[in-house]
């Protein structure tokens, strides 16, 4: 039988090929996670009498949702989860090392083929590395820490062509967010999205960890890119060895084939309170904002604050705009420093916050104000999402968040960009 | 946590529309705490702020399309079953909260195509994947769920299963 790579992960994973709509119980090589799930999974766990770890090795812990802490409540689970980490020996990123699904693949975690969880419905994001990355929740985690495995049904795939080369305004969050609004879910929910096509030439690693993030927003259970040189040369830096990359088999079966053209797109934005609310982004144009978010696990990667500053360095920020600019790991923060950029937009009158999930979802500071519009580059505007129920959340990508920052409304990035861009 | 579910469960319908999203049933900013109690006390607050007054213990929710779409959190369908619902229909579930609320003992029927009004008498049969509107006399049919699941549901949750058999236990031939 001829399968997709969603089914060819798995199968690796069980006793016996498998195809879409099996229940099976893999056993799996990674789970991480955070501040936000773990403390309930290691409370779980406990209840669960099984008093050691299948295998340490495969567990990750990571400070990411509540940085830094904001009161005696969570500095109590936060030090549940280190004691707990120190005790059954597994790997701890402590607070201000970096958001989870960036410093996963950014040190080396993430093998092609491998299938990773993460208690945390961002964790698709993994896919960009040819692996199986899905969401789980406390309950899922506990019972991989004890038994190294997980039940899951198999999904179908459904087979997504990028043809064309976009623009250069339109970056890999237009792209996700462009699919978010024409995929929906009753095309992707439960399902493996499976990238090809020759735009993902175009797409570097940061680019397909950004639109991989998107995709369960979907409805997916995981959105897989091939393997192929951006992803061999990503992995070079580790000097990693024993992974098998997936390809599917000819001829393997497709619940659906979606063609995209992304030559003629154009920047994207979705409105408040759904994610799947799209509008190109000059249908939107002029509307006021008051605060504008660079950063998460969408958008914080160096090239996504390059892109901002690009905008930033030339023009003022407009006064009253409230910009937070949050790096998705220390290292990114590092190197955004080295590259005078953090300088660049503090002096522009940012405020830059330590690395994690920032504001994205209200745990940590920079709660916006009742009837305040905002523009983030995360990847979720339900209402109430940034901790205030009376605020109303855009997504868009790095260049349009800088737009607005520069204007107070919102903005085609591309009346602010040069051509040699 | 959780007992042993019965097979056929009663309860007053609560109906809600599509999309109810995970910040919905329980905003994040009450998630930072093992105190279920809290989840309860703040279920749906956004969405409709009495509900948490009005539930009483054995109700079911009902939901549209793509009900729990958004976080994984494990507290969303957390919240639901503390504050006394016994089981949640909708059209279809956003994956992790459909696992979520299966591995915590919550039960969650699929069902394409229904008409229930907030208020109306529902008994649910797990086993048979139905659900009878006891108010109109109409029944519905819900997606079968594999045998893992109802044994997850069976064991009042995934804690419960575990403890029980030491690692997970699977028949072939389901699906």
């Amino acid at each position: 039988m001829n399968r997709t790579i969603v089914e060819k992960i798995i199968s690796n994973h069980c006793d016996h090929p498998v195809s879409a709509g099996e229940v099976v119980i893999p056993f799996i090589d990674l789970a991480m996670a955070t501040d936000g799930s773990g403390p309930l999974s290691i409370e779980l766990f406990q209840q669960m009498q099984i008093n050691e770890l299948r295998d340490p090795e495969k567990i990750i812990m990571v400070l990411d949702h509540y940085v830094p802490c904001p009161n005696d409540k969570v500095a109590r689970l936060h030090d549940m989860m280190r004691q707990f980490c120190k005790k059954t020996d597994c790997k701890l990123f402590d607070l201000g090392e970096g958001i989870g699904h960036q410093l996963l693949p950014e040190k080396g975690y993430i093998k092609p083929g491998s299938i990773v969880l993460g208690a945390d419905s961002h964790s698709c994001t993994y896919g960009a590395l040819n692996a199986l990355g899905t969401g789980i929740g406390s309950s899922d985690f506990a019972a991989v820490m004890a038994t190294g495995k997980l039940w899951l049904k198999v999904p179908v795939s459904v087979k997504i062509e990028l043809k064309g080369r976009p623009a250069k305004t339109v970056t890999a969050k237009d792209l996700a967010l462009y699919m978010v609004g024409k995929l929906g879910n009753e095309a992707a929910n439960y399902a493996s999205l499976e990238f090809c096509g020759d735009t993902l030439s175009t797409l570097d690693m940061d680019d397909r960890l950004t639109v991989c993030n998107m995709m369960v927003e979907t409805g997916a259970k995981c959105a897989i890119m091939p393997f192929d040189q951006i992803t061999e040369n990503f992995l070079s830096q580790f000097h990693s060895t024993g992974f098998q990359p997936v390809d599917p088999d000819p001829g393997a079966d497709y619940d659906k084939i979606i063609e995209f053209e992304v030559h003629n797109m154009v920047p994207q934005i979705a409105a408040p309170h759904q994610v799947d609310n799209i509008f190109a982004v000059s249908e939107l144009e002029g509307t006021p904002i008051d605060m504008v978010i660079i950063g998460t696990c969408t958008n914080g990667r160096l090239k996504d604050l390059l892109q901002a500053a690009s905008l930033l360095r030339e023009h003022q920020k407009a006064p009253g705009v409230e910009l937070l600019v949050v790096p998705a790991s220390r290292q990114i923060y590092s190197q955004a420093a080295q590259q005078g950029i953090l300088e660049l937009f503090s002096q522009n009158g940012a405020m830059i916050l330590p690395p994690g999930c920032g504001p994205c979802c209200g745990s940590s500071a920079g709660i916006p104000g009742d009837g305040k519009n905002v523009l983030s580059t995360a990847n979720r505007n339900f209402l109430g999402r940034m901790g205030n129920v009376n605020a109303n959340i855009y997504l868009g990508s790095p260049l349009t968040a800088a737009a607005a920052a520069i204007t107070g409304k919102i903005t085609d990035p591309g009346e602010w960009l040069h051509d040699d861009f | 946590m959780g007992r042993k579910q019965n097979i056929k469960i009663t309860g007053k319908a609560h109906v809600y529309g599509d999309h109810i999203d995970t910040d919905a049933i329980i905003p994040g900013k009450y998630t930072k705490t093992l105190d279920l109690q809290t989840f309860a006390d703040h279920v749906l607050e956004d969405l409709d702020p009495e509900f948490k007054d009005r539930v009483q213990p054995g109700d079911i929710l009902v939901g549209g399309e793509n009900f729990g779409c958004g976080s994984s959190r494990e507290q969303a369908p957390l919240a639901l079953k503390v504050a006394g619902v016994s089981a949640v229909i909708a059209k279809y579930f956003a994956r992790i909260f459909f696992r979520n609320a299966v591995n915590i003992g919550l039960p969650v029927l699929e069902v394409s195509d229904f008409e229930i009004a907030t208020g109306d008498e529902l008994e649910v049969d797990l086993k048979a994947g139905a659900v009878e509107n006891l108010t109109t006399g109409r029944r519905f049919s819900a997606t079968k769920m594999p045998q893992v699941m109802i044994e997850i549901l069976d064991e009042g949750g995934l804690v419960n299963y575990l403890k029980k058999y030491g690692d997970y236990r699977l028949q072939k031939d389901e699906g």
